[in-house]
């Protein structure tokens, strides 16, 4: 196959998954809301536009299942089945099918195995119970409808459709086959005879070897109705001549179709002669007829006149003609909102920015030492526009995180059927927007998070009743922005945690010495250590250990926080805390010593001086008094060992993570600085209260601070301080 | 080159025809075809290398039947490859070209 069809059917494959999904949505939706037409509609509209793309592709398989899909799916539109629980819970697995083809046969090339084959085949006898099975449907139509139409002229003998095709020229520049046409329109019935009509091709010299000049006239047999045959031609109406003839026509239909193509009366009136389309004596009829009642005006009436007055234009079809309207409408609409961009090529280009931020930081220096006015005010400028730039940037990768929570809905659906329990899914703060690999990689742990909460947390249906609470169960997902953070939640209103038993069982682990009373919040985050497992654990403690340390571990590996709180009876909520993008953050520089650090300059808070009467208080106690308010803080000369005695003067700053203050000491406050993040090697990688490093625009190297790190030890330092002033026999054992 | 020109035994002109005869190759094949087609003989036109056939490349073997025709020669289409045939077949064209199609015995054709 060649490359761009290759890159035509990457472009299939990224659609039709689009398209399963919005698919899901719309059936989950549907479950609320059973008589939303618009959903319905946009179901229809996913299934169709899938089998119709696959069949340009000759993916057969997706065609063939498909169709049944679409057959049920246009009996729900019109009325003639009814949206019910089965029928959502068969089309729910069917998308899953549709999808498990598009992966095997689109994206693979293969064939499926005997699993999936059993599976469709169990699909396709419970769709069929759906399926108009009496099949007669068209046909008593059809029946009902001679006796209005025959007023017009005789009717022709042949019971096949008659289907008249001429391509526009530009049909395969369009990326279209005429013949993958013909291929997939052979999957709805049988071709009894075909002509194929090439009058349209020029001289040689005149023929452009990429333009189309083929027609066809072909005699179809099939028990599809019109608008199914119409939609076979969808793609190719643009430019193209289609027309469609259903069996026993009119004759004068025939007669306005030969007269409306573009070959001759006579060339035509023998192809459907020999084809048996018509008989010979119909045609002499029928052309004689129309000679003879020759309007006397010579002018002529337009088709959608002819044909609405003939009432040969069946519903269907004016239904179809304006979905694809629609539907065009829509896709150029959402085309030219978003580009298809490849994401290394953005990464790339984020990777540019941030070299381009580290040169302006040089230029920004350099202007300032030669201390020339108009240099470093056109540094200044450019250094604005960088800003901005990064920002830019940075935001091309940001995406809401609404697409993934709304992964959940059937997550949930499937989950509280398996388990029995009646749960719904509560989803806020959607449009809240982080970067694109964060949401990549946040996917697995939030998925064991909310089968944990729905799993462990929330209580069966009579549970919840004896205990007083409404027997459906309630799970939220919210997502906020907090300083240069986002905050995603999984809340459930089920039992909470058991916290004595969680304590019970670190002791027993050895995780918490005996005589140490920790906080709730720190024995709750126990369950995120490694072999806090379930092996042995009990009732409503079980299965909330599994796993979670690895929940813990990916979001770490994200530079992120997790987060623990319960109230028995209440329910349980997940905080996960995410940096925005892993790329470039706004920094604080800061020095100590000879060295810089960065602190993150959202979580900065304010900057203070650390007078002398401070300082002599610094050696009796941990904490600060900042306006009446306990503040524990890290000498960070002393943390990261800086040689050299203290500066005359020292600085506090004041940073906040996750509701925790504390205060940093340094020697120097140098201003803030935008910084790009490099990362540290894999050596560093034990290093406490480092998360990074950064190039500054000297080209020295300066330290990114972690400093949720930094504040909890500080914090931990003084709560342990706190506890042993209280209890000073414990002593020896903290 | 996707168009070598020998002779057969015959001392007929032999064009064969190798790989693609898609959209993407058709204005090449075209143009090279027609060359040879500008010259007035008897020809052949081997089809046994073409490995993929689509509407454009039919549309090619209809305007060379058609451009012999006008200049009053004979040109025949041999060793028809299976992409060839299922597009012929498909189609309905393989009597306006009248040119014998050799089955392989274990090939079972609907038709």
């Amino acid at each position: 196959m060649s490359l761009d069809l290759d890159q035509a059917l990457q472009t299939y494959i990224a659609e039709a998954r689009e398209l399963l999904q919005d698919m899901e949505d719309a059936l989950l939706r549907l479950e609320v809301d059973p008589n939303d037409a618009d959903t319905i509609g946009a179901i229809f509209r996913a299934a169709h536009t899938i089998k119709g793309s696959a069949g340009l592709f000759g993916l057969d398989p997706i065609v063939s299942f498909t169709h049944i899909v679409e057959d049920v799916l246009d009996r729900v539109r019109d009325g003639d089945v009814v949206i019910e629980a089965n029928l959502i819970a068969v089309l729910l697995e069917s998308g899953d099918h549709m999808l498990h083809l598009v992966n095997v046969v689109a994206a693979q090339g293969e064939q499926l195995d005997a699993e999936a084959i059993v599976r469709e085949n169990g699909l396709r006898v419970r769709l069929q119970a759906y399926q108009d099975n009496s099949g007669m449907g068209h046909a008593v139509q059809v029946e009902e409808e001679i006796p209005l139409q025959s007023s017009g002229g005789g009717l022709v003998e042949t019971d096949n459709w008659h289907i008249s095709l001429r391509f526009g020229q530009n049909v395969m520049r369009d990326g279209m086959d005429p013949l993958s046409f013909l291929r997939y329109l052979s999957t709805l019935g049988e071709i009894v005879s075909i002509t194929t009509m090439f009058d349209a091709l020029p001289l040689a010299d005149e023929m452009d070897a990429e333009s189309c000049y083929l027609g066809f006239e072909i005699d179809f047999k099939s028990e599809a109705d019109k608008a199914t045959i119409a939609g076979v031609f969808e793609f190719a109406r643009e430019g193209s001549l289609v027309h469609i003839l259903p069996p026993h026509s009119k004759l004068t239909e025939y007669i306005e179709l030969i007269c409306l193509l573009p070959e001759s009366e006579t060339r035509l009136g023998e192809i459907l002669v020999a084809t048996g389309a018509l008989t010979q004596q119909e045609l002499e009829s029928g052309l004689s007829e129309q000679q003879t009642s020759a309007r006397p005006d010579g002018s002529t009436t337009p088709l959608g006149e002819i044909l609405v007055e003939q009432r040969s234009v069946e519903h269907e079809v004016v239904q179809a003609a304006l979905d694809k309207q629609t539907q065009s409408k829509d896709s150029k609409n959402k085309e030219s909102r978003y580009i298809r961009v490849q994401a290394d090529k953005l990464d790339e280009l984020i990777n540019m920015v941030g070299e381009l931020v580290i040169a302006g930081a040089g230029v920004s220096l350099l202007a300032q030492r030669v201390s020339d006015n108009s240099l470093q005010e056109a540094a200044s400028v450019m250094s604005g526009l960088v800003e901005e730039i990064r920002d830019g940037a940075l935001r091309l990768r940001m995406v809401p995180i609404g697409e993934t929570f709304n992964r959940f809905q059937r997550v949930v659906r499937d989950v509280g059927r398996e388990l029995g329990k009646d749960i719904e899914l509560i989803i806020t703060g959607a449009d809240t927007e982080l970067d694109k690999t964060v949401v990549e990689k946040i996917g697995d742990p939030l998925m064991h998070l909310v089968r944990n909460a729905m799993d462990h947390g929330i209580e069966s249906a009579s549970i919840r009743q004896a205990r007083g609470k409404s027997a459906k169960g309630t799970l939220r997902l919210n997502a906020y922005h907090d300083s240069g953070s986002i905050v995603i939640e999984i809340v459930d209103d089920g039992g909470g945690l058991n916290r004595d038993r969680i304590l019970q069982k670190a002791r027993d682990r050895g995780l918490i010495a005996p005589n140490v009373t920790p906080s709730d919040q720190e024995i709750y985050n126990m369950i995120f250590e490694a072999g806090f497992s379930t092996a042995e654990a009990i009732t409503n403690l079980s299965g909330r250990g599994v796993g979670m340390d690895v929940v813990k571990r990916n979001i770490t590996a994200l530079r992120g926080a997790v987060d623990l709180d319960s109230t028995v009876g209440q329910g349980t909520t997940v905080s996960i805390r995410l940096p925005l993008t892993l790329a470039i953050i706004d920094g604080f520089l800061v020095g100590v010593g000879k060295s810089s650090y960065i602190v993150p300059l959202d979580m900065v808070q304010e900057c203070i001086e650390l007078t002398e009467t401070d300082r002599q208080l610094t050696r009796e106690r941990s904490y600060l008094n900042l306006r009446g308010e306990v503040l524990p803080f890290v000498m960070l000369r002393e943390h990261f060992e800086v040689e050299g005695a203290g500066a005359r003067r020292e600085n506090v700053v004041v940073v906040t993570c996750a509701g925790q203050k504390a205060g940093l000491v340094v020697d120097e406050l140098m201003g803030e600085f935008q910084t790009v993040i490099k990362p540290l090697g894999k050596i560093f990688s034990t290093l406490r209260g480092i998360s990074g490093s950064t190039i500054l625009g000297s080209g020295e190297v300066a330290l990114i601070l972690d400093v949720p790190s930094l504040v909890q030890q500080a914090v931990n330092r003084e709560s342990q301080h706190v506890s042993t002033r209280q209890a000073p026999h414990q002593l020896s054992c903290s | 080159m996707p168009i070598r020109s020998t002779t057969n035994k015959d001392g007929q002109s032999l064009l064969h025809i190798d790989g693609d005869m898609t959209i993407y190759t058709a204005a090449e094949i075209k143009d090279e075809l027609m060359t040879h087609m500008a010259q007035p003989c008897e020809r052949e036109i081997d089809l046994s290398e073409v490995s993929e056939m689509d509407s454009a490349g039919l549309q090619i073997l209809i305007l060379a039947k058609r451009e012999a025709e006008r200049h009053g020669t004979s040109l025949r289409l041999t060793g028809h490859s299976r992409a060839v045939l299922d597009v012929l077949d498909m189609c309905n064209l393989a009597p306006y070209f009248g040119d014998p199609v050799v089955l392989s015995c274990n090939e079972k054709k609907g038709q």
